[in-house]
C-alpha cells in the first residue's frame, strides 16, 4: 500500500471537513465537522506511524486526540446546550450579535 | 622777515584758525549753558567776538609786516613741509615784483579719490580785510543787540546764531580751498534763514525767511556746478592753485573756464542779491535790526562779491574782463542793472528799513559793477568802507525804532522831526549818509569815485553813465529818507517821543499797550517785561542806552575816517599796496591798475550828486511840507505818473513773475502729477497688493486649505472609515467566517511555504 | 497466501473503504437531515476504524469504535435531540453563500495538500513485513515517555466533566 492513498484520503476527509465548519449552521453539525477534521488526522498520524516503523509515537498521539476529541465534544455540546436554552437557536448567523 | 624754508610767517599769521574757532566754540557753549548765564550767553558770545578780533588784529598787524618787509634775494619755489599731523605749510619765497605770498596753513581733512582736501587758513591781504572787517563789526553788533533785543523770547538763541553767523563767515573768509568756502557759505546761509525768523511766530517773518533762503539757494546751484567744473578744468579745489592756473591759463578748455565762472557768478548773484535774485534782500527785513545791519549790509551779502574778488583770475580769463576791445561782460552789467533798479525802488519805500535794503542791494552792484570793469581795488575797498557806513545807517534806524518811534519803521506814519531829540543818531545817520552818497572825503567818496573812474578808464563808458546815474540816485533817496525821518513834523510814534514826557522819554515805550506793536509788519520782541533800560549817553540824554550809541559813533567816525586808507585823491595808496598781490597775475591776466584821480574827471560825477541832492530836497519840502501845493498827491491824480509810481511799488512786479508765474507753474503742474501719482501709482500699487493679498488668500482657502489639506485630512479618514467598512464584514460575528478566514489563511500560508521551498 | 496478494486484497478492502468513508463525509455536510448526517458520520468513524486496521493500529481502532462511535456520536445525537433539531428535512442547515467561499477555500487546500503529497512521497510502500503495533509498547510509552501528557489529559477530562456538568445543569 502506498502511503500517499492513508494520506491523500486524510486530506481529503480534512477538506470536506474545511467545508463543513464553513457551510453549515447548525451549531452540532459544526461539531460534527470539526470530528471529521480529526479523524482525518488521525488516519494521517497512524499512517506515518506506520511508515517508519520501529515506534509507537503515532499510535500513543491518536490515543491522545481521540480522548480530547471526546473531552472537546463533551464541552462543546453543554455549552451548545446552554446557548440554545438562552437564545432558542442554534443557527450560528442568527447567534451573531454584531452589527453588520 | 622770512627766508626759504619753513621758518614761521608770525604767530598770529599761523595761527589765523583760531579766528573762526573761537566763535564757533562759543556757539556751542551758548546752546549748552548760556540760558543760565546771568545775561543770557550775550557774555560768551562777545567775548568770543571779541577774542577773535584780538587775533584778527593780530593777523593784520603781522600782514602789513610781512608786506613791508624788504625783499629777500631767493628762488621762486614752493616748498611745502610738512609739520606733524598732515599740517602743511606753504612757504614761497618773494621774488620780483613784490608779490607777497600768502600763508597757508592747512590740515588733511579728507581724501576722495586721490583728491586731499585739506582745512585751515589762507591769509593775504583779502582775507585779512575781511577777517577784520567781519570780527569788528559783530562786535560791535553784538554790543548793540544786548540793548536791542533785551527781554526778547529767544535772546540766548539770537546770541547763538549770531555767533555761528560769525564763525560761518570767518570760516569762508580764509578758506583755503573752495570745500571750506562752500562749508562757511552754507552755514552763513543757514544762520541768515534763523536770524530772519527769529519772529517766525509772525508768518510773514517766516516767509521772509524762507524766501531768503529758496532764492539764495536757488543760486547755489551754480556754486556747487561751478566748483565741479572748477574741478574738472583745473584738477584742484585749492583756491591758491586754482588761481595760478588760472591766471596763468593756457588750456584750450576756454569754454569750460566760462561755464565755471558764469555758474560761480550766479552764486554770487543769489547770495549778493544781484538783479534778478535781488527780490529776498528787501524782505529780509522782517528779521531784528542787528541781524539787518550785520548779515544784511555789512558782512554776509558781500560773500558773493568776496567770492568774485577772491577767484578774480578765473572771472578775469573766463569773462574776458578788460581784454581789450570788450565793451560789457557778464558781471559789469547785472552789477550796472542792479544799481539802477534797487536805486529806483528805494524811492517808493515808506519803511526805512527797506530803503537801506535797496540801497545795501544798489552799492552791492557798485561793488559788482566795479569788479566788472577790473576795478578790483576799487570793489574791495568799497566792501571795507561800505561796512561802516552801511551798518551805521542800519544800526541807526534801529535806534531810531527803539527809541523814537515806537518799534516803528514806517517813516511815512511813525516819524519826523526826530534830530533834535536824538542828537547822536541824526549826527551819526548824516554823516553815513554822506558817505553813501560819496560826498568827498568822507569815506564812500573814495572807494565809489575809483570804481566810476576804473569804469571810464577801462573803456566801460556805458557802465560810467550808469554808476553816476546811480550816485545821483543815491543822494535823491537818501535825502528823501532823512528829510522824513529827521526833518519835519514829528508824526505818530515819533509825535509821542517828541512831545511826550522828557522824562519819560527814554522809557515811553514801557506804558504803550500791545495795540501799538501789533499793526506793524515786523514782529517786534513783546515787551512783557522789560528791564530797565541802560542809561543813554551824558551829552544826548534823550537819545538811545549808551550800548546802541557807542557803537553808533564808532562807526560813524569810521563811516569818515576809512576810507583815508586809500585815497586816490589824496595820493594814498596804502590799502590796494596791501592788498594788491591778492588779485592774481600771470600771463592769461593782466588787471589794469587803478587809474589816476583827478578832480576834473570826478567833477560831472560830483555834479550830478549834488543835482540829486538838491532835486530831492527841493521835491520832499514840497509833498512833504506842510504848505499845500500841486505836487502832492500828484501820483494819484496823474495815470502816467500813477502807474509808474504802481509799477515801483510793486516791484517791477518781479516778485508776482517769481511765485506766482515760475514758481507756480512749476509748483502747481507738479504737485498734480505727483498727488495723481501717489493716489493712482502709489496707492494703486499698495491696494493691488493688498487685493491680491486677499484673493490669494481666499484661494488658499478655498483650494488649499479647504481642498487639499482638509481633503488630505478628510481623505484619510474617508479611507480610514472605508478601509474599516471594508474589513467589517471580516468581523461577522460568523463563526463559519471565521472558521473560513483560518483555513482559507492556512490554505495561502501552505502555499506560500510550498513555493517558497520548492 | 503470496504477500502480493494480501496486498491486493488490503488495497481493494483500502479503497471500498475509502469511498464508503468519502461519501459518509460528503453527506455529513451536505445532508439536509440533521440525523441522516450524524449517521453518515457513524458510518465516516466506523471506516476510519477499519482503515486503523488496515494500518495495523489495533489499540487505536478498538478505541476509536469505544469511545468515538460509542460515546461521542451518542452524544451528537442527544445533542441533536435537546436542541430540538427538526427532524426531517430541515432547509435551513446551510449558510447562504456558504458554498461559494467553502468551495474555493476547501479545493485550495486539497489542492495544495495533494500537491505536497505526491511530491514528496510518490511511491513510498508501506512495508507490509512489518509487525502489528503492539498494544503493550503503546501503553509502555503513554506510561513511561508520555506520562505527563497523561496526566494533562486526566485533568483535561476532569474539567471537561465537570465543566459540562456546570454549563448545562439547569438551575
Amino acid at each position: 500500500m502506498l502511503i500517499n492513498q492513508f494520506l491523500i484520503l486524510g486530506a481529503v476527509l480534512f477538506c470536506i471537513g474545511v467545508y463543513g465548519v464553513i457551510v453549515r449552521k447548525n451549531a452540532v453539525l459544526v461539531l460534527m465537522s470539526i470530528e471529521l477534521i480529526l479523524n482525518s488526522v488521525n488516519i494521517n498520524l497512524l499512517a506515518f506511524d506506520r511508515l517508519w516503523g520501529g515506534q509507537v509515537d503515532g499510535n500513543v498521539f491518536a490515543l491522545y486526540i481521540i480522548a480530547i476529541a471526546a473531552a472537546e465534544v463533551g464541552v462543546g455540546l453543554a455549552m451548545v446546550l446552554l446557548i440554545f436554552r438562552n437564545r432558542k437557536t442554534i443557527a450560528l448567523d442568527d447567534l451573531s450579535e454584531m452589527k453588520g | 622777515m622770512f627766508a626759504a624754508g619753513t621758518e614761521s610767517a608770525g604767530w598770529f599769521l599761523e595761527h589765523a584758525w583760531l579766528i573762526p574757532l573761537i566763535p564757533a566754540v562759543a556757539f556751542f557753549l551758548i546752546i549748552g549753558v548760556g540760558k543760565r548765564l546771568p545775561r543770557g550767553g550775550s557774555e560768551i558770545g562777545i567775548a568770543s567776538m571779541l577774542a577773535s578780533l584780538v587775533i584778527a588784529a593780530g593777523t593784520a598787524y603781522q600782514w602789513i609786516q610781512r608786506v613791508d618787509a624788504p625783499v629777500a634775494e631767493g628762488e621762486l619755489g614752493l616748498s611745502r613741509a610738512s609739520a606733524g599731523f598732515g599740517r602743511v605749510v606753504s612757504e614761497k619765497v618773494a621774488t620780483e615784483g613784490h608779490e607777497v605770498l600768502p600763508v597757508i596753513n592747512s590740515w588733511n581733512w579728507f581724501d576722495i579719490g586721490g583728491l586731499k582736501v585739506s582745512i585751515g587758513s589762507h591769509i593775504d591781504g583779502l582775507a585779512v580785510t575781511l577777517l577784520l572787517l567781519v570780527a569788528f563789526i559783530s562786535t560791535l553788533v553784538q554790543i548793540y543787540s544786548t540793548e536791542y533785543v533785551r527781554g526778547d523770547r529767544r535772546y540766548t538763541h539770537f546770541f547763538a546764531s549770531i555767533t555761528l553767523f560769525s564763525a560761518g563767515m570767518l570760516t569762508m573768509v580764509l578758506a583755503p580751498n573752495m570745500v571750506q568756502f562752500i562749508l562757511g557759505w552754507e552755514i552763513m546761509g543757514l544762520c541768515s534763514f534763523l536770524l530772519i525768523g527769529h519772529w517766525w511766530e509772525q508768518k510773514a517773518n517766516s516767509e521772509a525767511a524762507l524766501k531768503a533762503f529758496w532764492t539764495v539757494r536757488v543760486g547755489d546751484m551754480g556754486l556747487l556746478v561751478g566748483t565741479a567744473a572748477l574741478l574738472s578744468v583745473f584738477g584742484t579745489l585749492e583756491i591758491s592753485e586754482i588761481n595760478e592756473k588760472a591766471a596763468n591759463f593756457a588750456g584750450d578748455n576756454k569754454g569750460m573756464l566760462m561755464f565755471a565762472a558764469v555758474a560761480l557768478f550766479i552764486a554770487c548773484i543769489g547770495k549778493s542779491g544781484q538783479f534778478p535774485l535781488h527780490t529776498w534782500l528787501p524782505d529780509a527785513m522782517a528779521g531784528p535790526t542787528p541781524v539787518s545791519s550785520l548779515l544784511h549790509s555789512s558782512t554776509m551779502v558781500v560773500a558773493g562779491v568776496f567770492l568774485v574778488a577772491r577767484l578774480y583770475p578765473v572771472f578775469h580769463v573766463g569773462l574776458d574782463i578788460n581784454i581789450a576791445g570788450q565793451d560789457f561782460n557778464l558781471i559789469a552789467v547785472i552789477g550796472g542793472i542792479t544799481i539802477l533798479i534797487a536805486a529806483g525802488l528805494a524811492f517808493v519805500q515808506d519803511d526805512i528799513k527797506k530803503v537801506l535794503a535797496y540801497s545795501t542791494v544798489s552799492q552791492l552792484g557798485y561793488m559788482m559793477l566795479g569788479l566788472g570793469v577790473g576795478a578790483w581795488t576799487g570793489a574791495v575797498f568799497h566792501i571795507f568802507t561800505h561796512a561802516f557806513f552801511k551798518c551805521a545807517l542800519f544800526l541807526c534806524a534801529g535806534s531810531i525804532a527803539h527809541t523814537g518811534s515806537h518799534h516803528s519803521f514806517d517813516m511815512k506814519t511813525d516819524m519826523g522831526g526826530l534830530r533834535k531829540k536824538m542828537p547822536v543818531t541824526f549826527g551819526v545817520w548824516m554823516v553815513s549818509t554822506a558817505a553813501l552818497c560819496g560826498v568827498p572825503f568822507f569815506s564812500g567818496f573814495f572807494s565809489k569815485d575809483e570804481i566810476i573812474d576804473s569804469a571810464k578808464y577801462n573803456d566801460y563808458k556805458l557802465f560810467y553813465f550808469v554808476a553816476i546815474i546811480g550816485a545821483a540816485m543815491t543822494a535823491a533817496y537818501m535825502t528823501r529818507a532823512t528829510y522824513l525821518t529827521f526833518f519835519g513834523k514829528a508824526r505818530g510814534g515819533a509825535a509821542h517821543f517828541v512831545h511826550g514826557d522828557d522824562a519819560l522819554a527814554t522809557n515811553a515805550h514801557d506804558a504803550h499797550t500791545v495795540d501799538a506793536h501789533a499793526a506793524d509788519a515786523h514782529g517786534h520782541d513783546d515787551h512783557h517785561a522789560p528791564a530797565h533800560h541802560s542809561a543813554p549817553l551824558p551829552f544826548a540824554k534823550s537819545d538811545s542806552s549808551w550800548q546802541i550809541t557807542i557803537p553808533l559813533i564808532i562807526l560813524g567816525v569810521l563811516a569818515v575816517v576809512s576810507g583815508y586808507l586809500n585815497a586816490p585823491a589824496l595820493g594814498i595808496h596804502w590799502f590796494e599796496h596791501m592788498t594788491e598781490s591778492s588779485i592774481g597775475s600771470g600771463t592769461a591776466m593782466s588787471v589794469p591798475p587803478p587809474p589816476k584821480f583827478t578832480w576834473a574827471a570826478a567833477a560831472p560825477g560830483l555834479l550830478l550828486v549834488a543835482l540829486g541832492f538838491v532835486v530831492s530836497l527841493a521835491l520832499c519840502k514840497a509833498v512833504f511840507g506842510e504848505k499845500k501845493n500841486a505836487l502832492q498827491g500828484l501820483t494819484q491824480r496823474n495815470v502816467l505818473l500813477g502807474a509808474g509810481h504802481k509799477f515801483l511799488v510793486n516791484k517791477y512786479y518781479l516778485d508776482a513773475l517769481y511765485e506766482k508765474v515760475i514758481v507756480h507753474s512749476i509748483a502747481h503742474p507738479i504737485s498734480r502729477v505727483v498727488y495723481w501719482t501717489n493716489q493712482n501709482i502709489l496707492d494703486g500699487m499698495v491696494n493691488a497688493v493688498g487685493k491680491g493679498g486677499k484673493r490669494s488668500g481666499e484661494f488658499v482657502y478655498k483650494y488649499l486649505d479647504q481642498g487639499l489639506v482638509d481633503g488630505a485630512v478628510n481623505g484619510s479618514g474617508a479611507t480610514a472609515r472605508g478601509a474599516g467598512t471594508a474589513l467589517q464584514p471580516v468581523q461577522s460575528g460568523k463563526v463559519n467566517l471565521y472558521g473560513a478566514l483560518l483555513f482559507g489563511a492556512a490554505a495561502v500560508g501552505a502555499l506560500v511555504l510550498v513555493l517558497v521551498n520548492s | 497466501m503470496l504477500a502480493s496478494e494480501v496486498q491486493v486484497a488490503q488495497n481493494i478492502g483500502f479503497g471500498i473503504i475509502a469511498a464508503i468513508m468519502i461519501l459518509g463525509a460528503i453527506n455529513v455536510v451536505r445532508s439536509s437531515n440533521v440525523v441522516h448526517a450524524a449517521l453518515s458520520l457513524v458510518a465516516v468513524m466506523g471506516g476510519a476504524a477499519a482503515q486503523y486496521l488496515l494500518l495495523a493500529a489495533e489499540f487505536v481502532a478498538v478505541t476509536q469504535v469505544l469511545v468515538y462511535i460509542g460515546a461521542v456520536m451518542v452524544l451528537f445525537l442527544f445533542g441533536v435531540m435537546l436542541t430540538r433539531a427538526k427532524l426531517g428535512k430541515d432547509v435551513d442547515l446551510n449558510n447562504r453563500g456558504g458554498a461559494l467561499i467553502g468551495v474555493p477555500v476547501a479545493l485550495l487546500l486539497l489542492g495544495v495538500m495533494s500537491y505536497v503529497l505526491i511530491k514528496g512521497f510518490e511511491d513510498t510502500k508501506l512495508d507490509p513485513d512489518l509487525p502489528p503495533t503492539s498494544t503493550a509498547a503503546v501503553s509502555d510509552a503513554i506510561f513511561s515517555v508520555y506520562a505527563v501528557p497523561f496526566w494533562a489529559l486526566s485533568f483535561v477530562l476532569l474539567a471537561a466533566v465537570i465543566g459540562a456538568i456546570v454549563l448545562a445543569r439547569k438551575d
